[in-house]
């Protein structure tokens, strides 16, 4: 990435804060592209103070009510998309629900980040190394997204369209996570290389694995970061596991099962596209992804038996 | 109450101040009617310069100036050579120095082209997008081998290449001792030193009075009384009618005393035309290019030996990048030259450099200042042929420690002080073998191989290098009792937190017998004292501290001659302690200090000829040459075999500074090396791409090691006194940051049996993708 | 183009400050040179260094990554309110000073403030939980051990 060899405080902007959904909406209606919303501001802001971001308009949407916060309903769990990191974190009711969700929260930068940086602005600025719109794919989770005179509902899976490019039309704005139930012997496990704790992912993985009442692996759901433009959805590369015994004994005699996992690794390094960065070759992040593919989803497995 | 405190862990006088946010950094300055100043920068590395229009940025509201070269007339030059090529024999050095404003040709990335004064710095960078320039890109000299290669884009024509220097040295006859040796082993070496990265970027405020016809400026250099100097100069203005200011610096580490930067030049002579203060301070951004810093050299080095290990000679031919200007002369190569030979005998030395402009950020020392590359190669070599000769890397480097009676030992080579390279005392054996204690190095193999049992890879490093410190040309102090009582200590070099508020005050507490959060230490401003050089090359403690000294024992002798002639009894009678002068054994019969203070300073009657008023004295202190200190680092590291990622289990450090004024302060220095060097062997790497862009260009991206990359480590010293100085001590300021390079080779060769895979690492910096290639490379 | 001004009433260590700024205006420059509370330094400008963290209603933000528009209504705490009005140190400064935990003193102010709100929260913590919480804060003189040992003897002096 090449800057502007000059310059650190922002561009100037109209900053409105809005006092409601409706008023931030219809804001974002009038001003398009022109406008950005402002919830943490940790991605945002400091784009911002590279004048790489120059957002005629600044919606501070942080005091809108009834956008933070876990609700469940009906066999769904839905997050507000301003619920800071922080407070997910320490949700423990969230966290045991779903458990990839608190593991990769310590791999968000820090502490202080945690504390302003927020879950619908992760995912509406859809960085390629983010692990939560990795994680919302795994999970099978769904966006609503609103616009003033529209909702609609859009699938974890078809929301990132590229590096930093989401689904969101100009005049929308991501209202609300939904996760659904998770299924009872679920077993899962988030990993993830960065060069220091909290950077931007090298290569990660989500693996859940599910076993029905038999022990035999009825789902394995598994999605990667930081790999490609987009979090990769590589679910099929275990195929080949569905229906295998991965019960507590099959695995500790690991013969079987470890060669099964190895070749979902194999067969998942093919299906991403890295490109390599100043801190790793594509090289690199393809071998990586695959000994995390293959950690990640035999601690799945461990861990279903843990009830995990 | 004990007076003695040289040698004490005393807590810091200075920490006040910083712990409740009240310690004067140079942004915090606030002048009525200040200015502010922005840069346009160039954003490629090389371009002859068509055209630059500022009219838009002028009409701007809120900006006052904008300045390009021609406007500065006259007042527009090169900077000065700091450090002139040494006393070498048939040494090439083709002078090219910065200057202020880019004139016809830029040739680093960031070299400035504009500078834009407004009333706020949001709105001089808004000005900044205002200002119309045209460049005419030219091909960019990255690659040092193709920047000397026939048909390279040259960095400046008129010097015909891109040579910037050509240095040889050596001592005795290496092709003999090649001739005669039983193993030659050669190998080509890349290292790369990164940038210093203080938390505090640079900044300069220039306030011009012209009523009382003072400049006072506040930089944030390490060297304020050559600044001062060097910009009364250039100013037209004497000496005494400006003032440098280097108030609490948030970090030097080596780039904060190049000098002149185009911004230190600029600000006072905007504040002399506006007749307005002028502040600028750098961002994050422009540090990456706007600050020195260090990068890389190519080795092309072979070790002679006989078959027990024994070095018969060394010969040694590398390139270095020294960046589009050489104002600092040759001080970073020819320490990688000298520092190379380590605390080895090497009977034959053969060495030769080639310093090549690029068009890249110039290049000035940074702590370590070379020495790292000379240490790398040379702990290489042993490591390299310890494998072939089938030696322990242990005993291949003990059996060639120069033994302790040989000192003065003299390694001929021309240093960075322009002497024959000698160090004056040393004791390395023991520091070894405290280290090795220290790590655990018998019991390693059996822990090492438990490990492995359990499917861990383990891995163990030891790295020995010598550092030059304490060298001249000299420092001064000012040293006075007031009527209170308490002490002041005026010098002229400029502190960044090395402790010098506490460690100049121990000094003089020790000599005059007062406590030590009684003596008040001014550093860093020229009004309060005139002479000096700066803080670099670790020798603030040795040159200023001896200074110091000599200073205090003049003002002791002075209180006690008064004393004595107020008791009218012999000096040997009296004691000084506790701020008092009292006759032994009779503690009733006594002077404060202050007041000995006053009455040295009478309203009535004459001052004698020859003396003085007060209680005061200035002392100077210039080592005849510099004092070599020397460390021995160990470390056991983990490797993840698949992934390559590391986690250091355990960080020795045992050194060898001669006298320990502080142990406290010295430990904080050692700490802070140690962890700058874990930056520069696993993490800092400066990625430019083939046109001089840099790619990294922010902390996000520039990785310096946080909390959970540094371990704690374990400390240990020896203590060999220098003989050049009456306080026995070395300087240490650089000595953790020295050998991280080849322990880390080392260790992660052992942890992942590289060496037996044919894999040998002869580059850091190194990193978990480095490893992987490396790695499927030698599997080829 | 005007610039777009707001008035914005914040209370900084307690006290109601009401001044008419610019929206862009970051609240690290705010702090420091409009409030001329220096003591909260700057770093980096995109979030990484920690140097300038403050605490946000209690909890450690970096205030090179909000707009002083935005802390309107809200409780900002510097390093310049945390040690006692007659000067006694908060425990973290004196086990700092004790500890040689700071040698230029330019990331010490965050760290400060990072750190105060981490034991307020964690007063038996590991020293991995402190290296941990210790990781958004870069510094370049220390090497960190220090200011580790510091946090620890803190938090134990803290427990009483």
């Amino acid at each position: 990435m090449t800057l502007p060899a000059s310059a650190m405080k922002p561009a100037p902007f109209k900053y409105i804060a809005a006092t409601s959904l409706a008023h931030a909406l219809a804001l974002k209606a009038q001003h398009g592209d022109d406008a950005k919303f402002l919830a943490g501001g940790q991605s945002l802001i400091p784009a911002m103070n590279f004048r790489l971001a120059r957002p005629a308009v600044l919606i501070d949407i942080n005091a809108i009510e009834g956008l933070a916060g876990v609700r469940s309903h009906a066999g769904a769990v839905g997050i507000g998309p301003l619920t800071r990191y922080r407070a997910l974190q320490r949700d423990e009711a969230l966290t045991k629900l779903y458990p990839l969700i608190g593991e990769a929260l310590p791999h968000i930068a820090h502490p202080q980040i945690r504390n302003r940086g927020t879950i619908g602005g992760n995912l509406s600025h859809a960085d390629p190394a983010s692990e939560l719109p990795a994680i919302a794919i795994a999970l099978r989770g769904r966006f609503r997204v609103q616009a003033a005179k529209r909702e609609r509902w859009v699938e974890a899976k078809d929301f990132f369209a590229g590096a930093l490019t989401t689904d969101l039309q100009p005049d929308e704005m991501l209202v609300e996570l939904e996760l659904p139930s998770p299924k009872p012997r679920t077993g899962s496990c988030f990993m993830e290389i960065a060069r220091r704790r909290g950077d931007f992912a090298i290569a990660g993985v989500a693996a859940m694995v599910t076993l029905d009442e038999r022990d035999a692996c009825a789902e394995v759901r598994l999605a990667l970061c930081g790999v490609d433009e987009t979090p990769v959805d590589a679910s099929s590369a275990a195929d080949g596991l569905i229906g295998q015994n991965l019960s507590e004994q099959a695995l500790s005699e690991q013969a079987l099962s470890e060669q099964a996992i190895r070749e979902v690794a194999a067969c998942l390094q093919k299906m991403i596209a890295p490109a390599g960065n100043v801190h790793a070759t594509a090289d690199y992040q393809r071998h990586v992804a695959g000994v995390l593919a293959e950690r990640a989803l035999s601690t799945a497995c461990q861990r279903v038996q843990d009830g995990r | 109450m004990s007076t003695r405190t040289f040698g004490e862990p005393v807590k810091r006088n200075e920490d006040r101040k910083l712990l409740t946010g009240q310690a004067l950094f140079v942004d915090d300055v606030e002048l009525p009617g200040m200015l502010h100043a922005a840069f346009l920068r160039s954003q490629v590395a090389h371009a002859r310069i068509l055209k630059i229009d500022v009219s838009k940025a002028l009409q701007r509201p809120g900006v006052v100036a904008a300045y390009v070269a021609d406007d500065l007339g006259a007042y527009w030059q090169p900077g000065p050579l700091l450090v002139p090529p040494p006393p070498i024999k048939d040494i090439v050095f083709n002078k090219r120095t910065q200057v202020p404003l880019a004139k016809d040709k830029v040739r680093h990335v960031g070299e400035p082209l504009v500078i834009v004064i407004a009333e706020s710095r949001y709105v001089a960078e808004d000005a900044l997008d205002d200002i119309d320039v045209e460049l005419d890109q030219l091909p960019a000299v990255v690659d040092l081998e193709q920047g000397l290669s026939d048909g390279s884009a040259l960095v400046h024509e008129d010097v015909g290449s891109n040579v910037s220097a050509h240095v040889h040295q050596s001592k005795g006859n290496y092709a003999a001792a090649a001739a005669a040796a039983d193993r030659i082993v050669k190998r080509r070496f890349r290292y790369e030193h990164g940038m210093s990265s203080p938390i505090e970027t640079r900044g300069v405020v220039a306030q011009w009075n012209a009523r009382a016809n003072q400049m006072t400026i506040w930089d944030t250099t390490q060297a304020p009384v050559f600044v001062r100097n060097g910009l009364a100069g250039m100013l037209g203005l004497n000496e005494r009618n400006v003032r440098v200011i280097a108030p609490f610096v948030g970090g030097g580490f080596g780039p904060k005393i190049m000098m002149f930067y185009p911004e230190e030049v600029l600000l006072p002579w905007v504040s002399m035309k506006l007749n307005r203060p002028v502040k600028w301070i750098e961002d994050r951004l422009e540090h990456f290019f706007a600050t020195t810093q260090e990068r890389g050299q190519i080795h092309d080095a072979e070790m002679a030996l006989a078959s027990d290990g024994k070095i018969l000679g060394i010969k040694d031919v590398f390139l270095h990048d020294g960046g589009a200007y050489d104002p600092y002369g040759l001080t970073v190569p020819i320490n990688s030259q000298c520092t190379l030979l380590g605390p080895y005998v090497v009977p034959n030395y053969d060495s030769t450099f080639t310093q090549v402009f690029t068009n890249l950020p110039i290049v000035t020392p940074y702590r370590g200042a070379g020495r790292q590359h000379g240490v790398f190669v040379m702990e290489r070599l042993l490591d390299l042929a310890a494998h072939e000769l089938g030696i322990d890397p242990v005993d291949i480097r003990r059996r060639n420690l120069i033994p302790p009676d040989a000192f003065p030992y003299n390694n001929e080579i021309i240093y960075q002080d322009f002497a024959p390279l000698r160090y004056d005392s040393g004791n390395y054996e023991p520091v070894l073998d405290q280290a090795l204690e220290a790590i655990g190095y018998k019991t390693f193999k059996d822990e090492q191989a438990a490990a492995r049992q359990q499917g861990r890879h383990l891995g163990i490093g030891i790295a020995c290098y010598v550092e030059g410190t304490g060298i001249g040309p000299y420092e001064g102090a000012k040293v006075q009792v007031q009527s209170n009582g308490k002490v002041s200590v005026a010098t002229g070099i400029g502190t960044q937190g090395q402790g010098h508020f506490t460690v100049f005050a121990q000094i003089a507490a020790d000599q005059l017998g007062v406590a030590v959060s009684d003596v008040d230490v001014i550093t860093g401003d020229t009004d309060q004292f005139y002479w000096g050089a700066g803080t670099f090359a670790s020798r603030g403690a040795v040159v200023a501290g001896n200074a110091v000294n000599e200073a205090s024992k003049v003002v002791r002798k002075k209180a006690l001659k008064l004393a004595s002639d107020l008791f009218e009894c012999s000096e040997d009678d009296l004691v000084l302690e506790n701020g008092r002068v009292s006759i032994v054994g009779i503690p009733q019969k006594f002077v404060k200090l202050g007041d000995l203070a006053s009455q040295a300073n009478p309203m009535r009657g004459a001052v004698e000829p020859g003396t003085e008023p007060g209680l005061e004295s200035t002392q100077y202190f210039g080592p005849k040459m510099g004092a070599t200190a020397n460390g021995v680092h160990a470390m056991i590291v983990e490797m993840d075999p698949r992934t390559f990622e590391l986690k250091i289990l355990k960080y020795v450090v045992v050194h060898d500074c001669g006298t320990v004024i502080n142990p406290m302060i010295l430990a904080g220095q050692i700490h802070g090396g140690v962890a700058q060097g874990i930056g520069n062997a696993f993490y800092e790497k400066l990625v430019f791409d083939d046109q001089g862009q840099l790619l990294n260009a922010s902390l996000a991206d520039y990785l310096l090691p946080t909390a959970l990359e540094v371990p704690r480590m374990e400390l240990g010293h020896t203590v060999t006194k220098s003989p050049l100085n009456p306080l026995g001590i070395k300087g240490a300021g650089e000595a953790g940051a020295i050998p991280a390079g080849p322990l880390f080779a080392q260790a992660i060769e052992d942890a992942l049996d590289l060496k037996g895979r044919g894999v040998e690492l002869l580059e850091i910096p190194l990193s978990p993708s480095r490893l992987f290639e490396l790695t499927r490379k030698a599997q080829r | 183009m005007d610039a777009d001004r707001h008035e914005i009433t914040v209370s900084v260590n307690g006290i109601h400050y009401t001044r008419h700024i610019e929206s862009r205006l970051l609240l690290s420059d705010f702090l420091r040179h409009d409030l001329g509370l220096a003591g909260t330094h700057v770093g980096c400008e995109h979030g990484v260094c920690g140097a300038c963290t403050v605490l946000l209603d209690g909890q450690p933000v970096r205030s090179c990554l909000m707009l002083a528009v935005q802390a309107k209504g809200h409780e900002i705490s510097t390093v310049e309110g945390l040690a006692g009005k007659d000067g006694a140190y908060h425990p973290l400064q004196q086990a700092m000073h004790d500890h040689h935990g700071l040698q230029c003193g330019y990331c010490t102010p965050g760290i400060l403030m990072t750190m105060t709100a981490f034991l307020d929260e964690n007063a038996s913590p590991s020293e991995d939980e402190i290296r941990e919480a210790l990781s958004g804060n870069l510094c370049r003189c220390t090497g960190y051990q220090n200011i580790v040992d510091a946090v620890m003897t803190a938090a134990m002096r803290m427990r009483g």
